[in-house]
């Protein structure tokens, strides 16, 4: 293939490239694009002057531009390169238009729960309760208290129950129980919230036999029943990654099975259980409904667990929204700047977390 | 070894010595296990115990006046399993193309860092999520409501009068569908990605254009993954309780029309909104209500995870 030698038939016609004759030049599909918003564009501008529309719907003219683009290209692409290739761009078109679609979501939520968020995020709101407060001020540092107290002593249930079940699943478990444990701990993730908070309300309630029941440790109870299936999968996974040759040089040096698995296994795999348990924690602590129902809701702080109704972050986030008083935009702001609170705190478990996972994790020679 | 009929004066099998640690700490990784069974039967038996009262309830205790439990629980059956439907209905195209973007469309660099912004998704809290469907969509979404209804009332889903407000089980089903689209598409990506890469590669050999590849490649090999993703997703979309509790103007009813201000609720909508305040049987009721959602959850989740296992090596929680 080198040029050595050149053809010496008709040389007077210029040499086409054969991979590129009868295919769109890269530009087409980006010059179509824009041609199609300017025509839907000026469609609308002419609505517009004609008085049909007030004011100048962006929002519609990108969307019928798009849907126009993507029908342009496809007729294009048919007369110049072929129904097959038509059709790929065709697909194409809607595959990169759904990740953009899901884009709009997340990026339009961020920016509501920043823009929302911003005026009541500020001292008062992280060191007041709402004890005694109407109106404007107050802020959610009861809620914090609650939310951090519940989440750590679901923690602290969650972890050890999950890791343990993890390291039975994958160092001892053999047979009909470790099969149905893996099978039930995937059936669990999907419990939804609202049950594992009734469970809890009816569980505490007959035990206790006090009907209505409200206390802390219930939703702490209430998000372990949550939390521990996730714990159970991600250590699981990252038990499983450890080698097995670790394993037998341990045993091979006579170290009990234990002692294996507590200073050669769990030291392996703890940067995976980290992350694992943070992205846990990050799951649970925006829970709202079983909270709702267990926890109750209250104005005042309490820091007892064991006692009494207990205020938590998303909880406050939906009763200031549910019951606005009269001076409804201050309700609003604080709930907006609960929800802003919330955001941020499950966003640095999920940065931290993947950074954990990457920093910290063993390198293995694959 | 048993051809030696000699008597058994074999040396005694070798055993390991149990020491105390080890003893202590696998039974501790038993118990710990068996926890989980006991849970999921806990969950169930205490549910079943505090809603033995709601099936004899009188019709003074249920709200809205149904005549028993049954024509109580009925229309929140139906609401839930039509609000989810329809989330489902807008959630798994999206997902499917999402997925095929982040795994074969997207640039290599750029597709893990992708996967995670979907998965931002599922970080967000649901009141969250329900705070900005009701002052951010609702409000968007009402003129394109009112559009439709003016040019396609005819068709019953779309029946008027139209809704002022937004606040409609369509527009719940988008919420739904926003959160439940991260664990349709992780799920799916992960399938999506352990298609054999040789038969992708004979595909292409052949002449195939990318669509046609991922049509007689990874959508065949995939089909069961996203099956079972999408009924995974459903579980999540028959559960979620803020995002419908905030956003939706509930009733009490059975009703197909998707635009309307009168919309079908969900039994778990029904149960955050109602629980704080109820009392006596109250309680019961909305209890035997969360024990139906359990069992229909449950079931989805059982069915779906059933799929799934036949094809090892994902799961839902990593």
């Amino acid at each position: 293939m080198t040029t050595t030698t050149t053809p010496p038939t008709r040389p007077a016609e210029p040499i086409a490239n054969s991979l590129t004759t009868g295919i769109l030049p890269k530009y087409v599909p980006w010059l179509l694009l824009v041609t199609s918003w300017v025509i839907v564009g000026s469609v609308f501008v002419i609505l517009m002057a004609a008085g049909v529309n007030e004011n100048f719907n962006v929002v519609g003219a990108v969307f019928f531009g798009t849907a126009l683009w993507v029908i342009v290209n496809y007729v294009v692409s048919r007369v110049y390169e072929g129904p097959r290739p038509a059709m790929n761009r065709f697909v194409t078109s809607l595959v990169t238009l759904a990740f953009v679609i899901a884009l709009l979501p997340l990026i339009s939520l961020l920016y509501t729960v920043i823009s929302n968020g911003i005026p009541r995020f500020d001292l008062p709101f992280f060191s007041e309760s709402m004890r005694n407060v109407v109106g404007e001020g107050g802020g959610a540092l009861h809620a914090i208290v609650g939310t951090l107290e519940i989440t750590g002593m679901a923690t602290l249930i969650s972890v050890p129950v999950g890791l343990l079940t993890a390291i039975y699943l994958v160092e001892y478990g053999r047979g009909h129980l470790a099969r149905s444990i893996t099978f039930l701990v995937d059936v669990m993730t999907g419990i939804p919230s609202i049950v594992a908070g009734l469970f809890a309300f009816a569980f505490f309630a007959l035990i206790l036999n006090q009907p209505g029941i409200r206390f802390g440790f219930g939703g702490a109870v209430a998000l372990s029943v949550l939390m521990i299936p996730v714990v159970v999968r991600s250590s699981e996974e990252m038990l499983k990654l450890v080698p097995n040759e670790l394993r037998e040089a341990a045993y091979a040096l006579g170290v009990p099975k234990w002692l294996t698995i507590v200073k050669v296994v769990l030291p392996t795999s703890i940067a995976g259980i980290t992350t694992g348990v943070m992205l846990a924690i990050s799951r649970v602590i925006g829970e709202t409904a079983p909270l709702l129902i267990i926890a109750g809701f209250t104005q005042s702080m309490n820091y007892n667990l064991f006692n009494e109704r207990m205020m938590t972050l998303p909880v406050f986030v939906y009763t200031q929204y549910a019951n606005q008083g009269t001076d409804a935009q201050a309700y609003l702001d604080r709930a907006w700047a609960g929800a802003l609170t919330l955001v941020v705190i499950v966003m640095a478990l999920n940065l931290v977390a993947r950074i954990v996972a990457k920093v910290f994790s063993p390198k293995l020679g694959r | 070894m048993t051809t030696a009929p000699v008597k058994p004066a074999a040396p005694p099998r070798l055993k390991a010595k149990q020491r105390p640690g080890d003893r202590i700490f696998s039974t501790a990784t038993v118990v710990a296990g068996s926890l989980i069974l006991v849970t999921l039967a806990a969950v169930t038996i205490f549910l079943i115990a505090q809603s033995i009262p709601a099936f004899t309830a009188q019709p003074d205790d249920l709200k809205g006046g149904a005549e028993n439990f049954w024509a109580y629980v009925g229309p929140l059956v139906f609401g839930t399993i039509w609000a989810a439907f329809l989330a489902l209905l807008i959630a798994v195209p999206l997902a499917i193309g999402i997925a095929l973007f982040i795994s074969h469309y997207a640039p290599r660099r750029l597709a893990q860092g992708l996967g995670y912004v979907i998965d931002l998704l599922a970080a967000v809290p649901s009141v969250v999520f329900g705070l900005w469907g009701i002052t951010v969509l609702a409000p968007f979404v009402q003129p394109f409501w009112s559009t439709l209804v003016d040019l396609f009332g005819w068709f019953p889903l779309f029946a008027g009068p139209v809704s002022g407000t937004g606040r409609t089980i369509l527009t719940v089903a988008i919420v739904l569908a926003v959160m439940i689209l991260p664990i349709i598409t992780a799920l799916s990506r992960e399938i999506f990605l352990q298609t054999p890469k040789l038969h992708e590669e004979a595909a292409l050999a052949l002449g195939a254009t990318r669509w046609e590849m991922i049509r007689t490649a990874v959508l065949p090999f995939g089909r069961p993954g996203i099956v079972s993703a999408s009924m995974l997703g459903l579980g999540r979309a028959l559960g979620e309780t803020m995002a419908v509790a905030m956003v939706l103007s509930p009733q009490v009813l059975i009703s197909f029309a998707l635009l309307q201000s009168t919309n079908p609720t969900t039994i778990a909508a029904n149960i955050a909104l109602n629980f704080p305040e109820a009392h006596g049987v109250g309680v019961n009721v909305l209890i035997a209500t969360g024990l139906i959602l359990f069992v229909i959850t449950f079931a989805v989740n059982f069915i779906a995870r059933a799929i799934v296992n036949r094809r090892k090596a994902f799961s839902g929680a990593n």
